[in-house]
């Protein structure tokens, strides 16, 4: 806790979140998920395809006054299976925690089927089953294998 | 049965199967049960009639009724209500609910709304598993379920109960060939099952060639809305229809089988060959629904 990364020592935010170790790329996708694009006022600082140790080149992120909901962190973690998640409260991080690969996603993506009973105005929210390599709707079985980020509902 | 639903195909392990299948033969013989006051509720989204029919004759044959929800132009769905709602007012009516709807993974969602069974009688290009139930009792009838080769010809893309019936068929010591034309060929998420269960799965653009080493043919119906224009339907299907000429090249036992609707693709001359088993097949809806039924029911009144 008393160690917080360097770029944290460069740009510090007062309370909200830093993902790092993002996919060096797919930090406009992460804002995706998350739902920000700017409009909303929230104060965001975006380093993309900085150098990084541990993956050559990555991106990170920072975002004041938020933070991430599980179901947020859970499809985080598929395309950005190397991020850390740091929670900032008063300049100091309080909580540090890589992302793990949940074996459910819930809401957040949808699904690509345009007759699936999940895309059709019911009560229920999204859910994916986490394979290997693709993930599977709960709903119609209809995988996705490939630009997930595609997916992420757009409300 | 894992689960108190009956959703998919592959939820059904082997032993549910024949235990399904070894039931219904008992109705089939004759066996009767007395389900008075079992009520069974219908609740079909798209036009039916022999699925619809079938369910009907099964819970009534057992000693039970049916409720139906009509035809949706007549009905709250109408109005825009959801299946959510729909479902969770009909649970209120009925002992357990069958229903068939246009959208994949219609069954799904309703059985995460009611306690009562929930039986998938076809979601839209999904999965039809009560379909394949009475598919594997006509194969065990005529070509028994061990060491059997089959093959699966027509709209692959499309056709629910071609998916449920491949999947059913991976807990059986079965080789299976798809014939298809290129653009209907099993859609990725089954070919990921087939693979994911170890199948012996191979897939063929005509019939020529593994027709002679088939022991059971199951035709499904190519409909002309899958094409752009007419004359690339008319031929595409054209090449994938069977009459008592084509069946020459094949074994004498050879069980030819079709989920029914027909329109041409098997021509009228197959009826009269000993390779026609579809009217059986359409038979054995009920008793295996039956059995189904009966199963599904006893595990509600332990609820």
């Amino acid at each position: 806790m008393t160690d917080p990364d360097e770029e944290l020592r460069v740009s510090k935010i007062r309370s909200g979140t830093v993902i790092d170790h993002i996919a060096a790329g797919q930090a406009l996708n992460v804002l995706a998920i998350l739902d920000i694009d700017g409009s909303g006022g929230e104060e965001v600082s975006v380093g993309m395809n900085v150098p990084s140790d541990r993956l050559g080149r990555k991106d990170v992120l920072k975002v004041e006054g938020r933070e991430l909901s599980q179901a947020e962190v859970d499809v985080l973690s598929l395309i950005a299976p190397a991020a850390t998640i740091n929670i900032v409260r008063e300049f100091d991080v309080v909580e540090k925690a890589r992302v793990e690969r949940p074996t459910v996603v819930r809401g957040i993506l949808s699904c690509p089927n345009a007759n699936c009973i999940s895309t059709a105005g019911e009560p229920v929210e999204s859910r994916f089953e986490v394979l290997e390599e693709a993930v599977r709707c709960g709903y119609c079985d209809e995988l996705i294998r490939e630009d997930l980020a595609d997916h992420i509902a757009a409300d | 049965m894992r689960h108190d639903h009956l959703i998919s195909a592959r939820q059904l392990s082997r032993a549910d199967v024949e235990a399904v299948l070894d039931r219904a033969a008992e109705f089939d013989a004759g066996e009767r049960v007395d389900r008075t006051g079992d009520l069974l509720g219908l609740c079909f989204f798209e036009p039916s009639t022999r699925t619809k029919m079938s369910f009907d004759t099964a819970m009534k044959r057992l000693g039970g009724d049916t409720v139906d929800m009509g035809p949706v132009d007549s009905s709250s769905v109408k109005k825009g209500e959801s299946l959510a709602d729909t479902v969770r007012v009909v649970e209120g009516y009925a002992d357990a609910i069958v229903l068939r709807h246009p959208s994949e993974g219609a069954a799904t969602l309703a059985s995460e709304f009611v306690d009562v069974p929930v039986i998938n009688a076809g979601d839209g290009a999904g999965q039809h598993p009560t379909q394949t139930l009475l598919d594997l009792y006509t194969i065990r009838e005529n070509a028994g379920l061990d060491d059997i080769t089959v093959g699966i010809m027509g709209d692959l893309k499309y056709g629910r109960t071609v998916h449920s019936l491949a999947e059913a068929l991976t807990e059986f010591d079965a080789g299976q060939h798809f014939i298809s034309p290129e653009s209907l060929r099993l859609p990725r998420n089954v070919r990921y099952d087939l693979h994911e269960s170890g199948a012996d799965v191979r897939e063929h653009t005509g019939l020529e060639t593994v027709l002679p080493e088939l022991d059971v043919l199951y035709v499904t119906r190519i409909q002309r809305e899958r094409f752009a224009d007419e004359n690339e339907y008319r031929q595409v299907a054209g090449e994938y229809r069977i009459d008592a000429g084509t069946l020459e090249a094949a074994r004498d036992d050879l069980t030819v089988m079709h989920p029914l609707p027909r329109v041409d693709e098997i021509a009228a001359d197959v009826d009269e060959t000993d390779h026609a088993h579809y009217f059986d097949q359409a038979h054995n809806g009920v008793p295996v629904r039956m059995a189904l039924l009966d199963r599904m029911l006893d595990r509600g009144d332990r609820r």
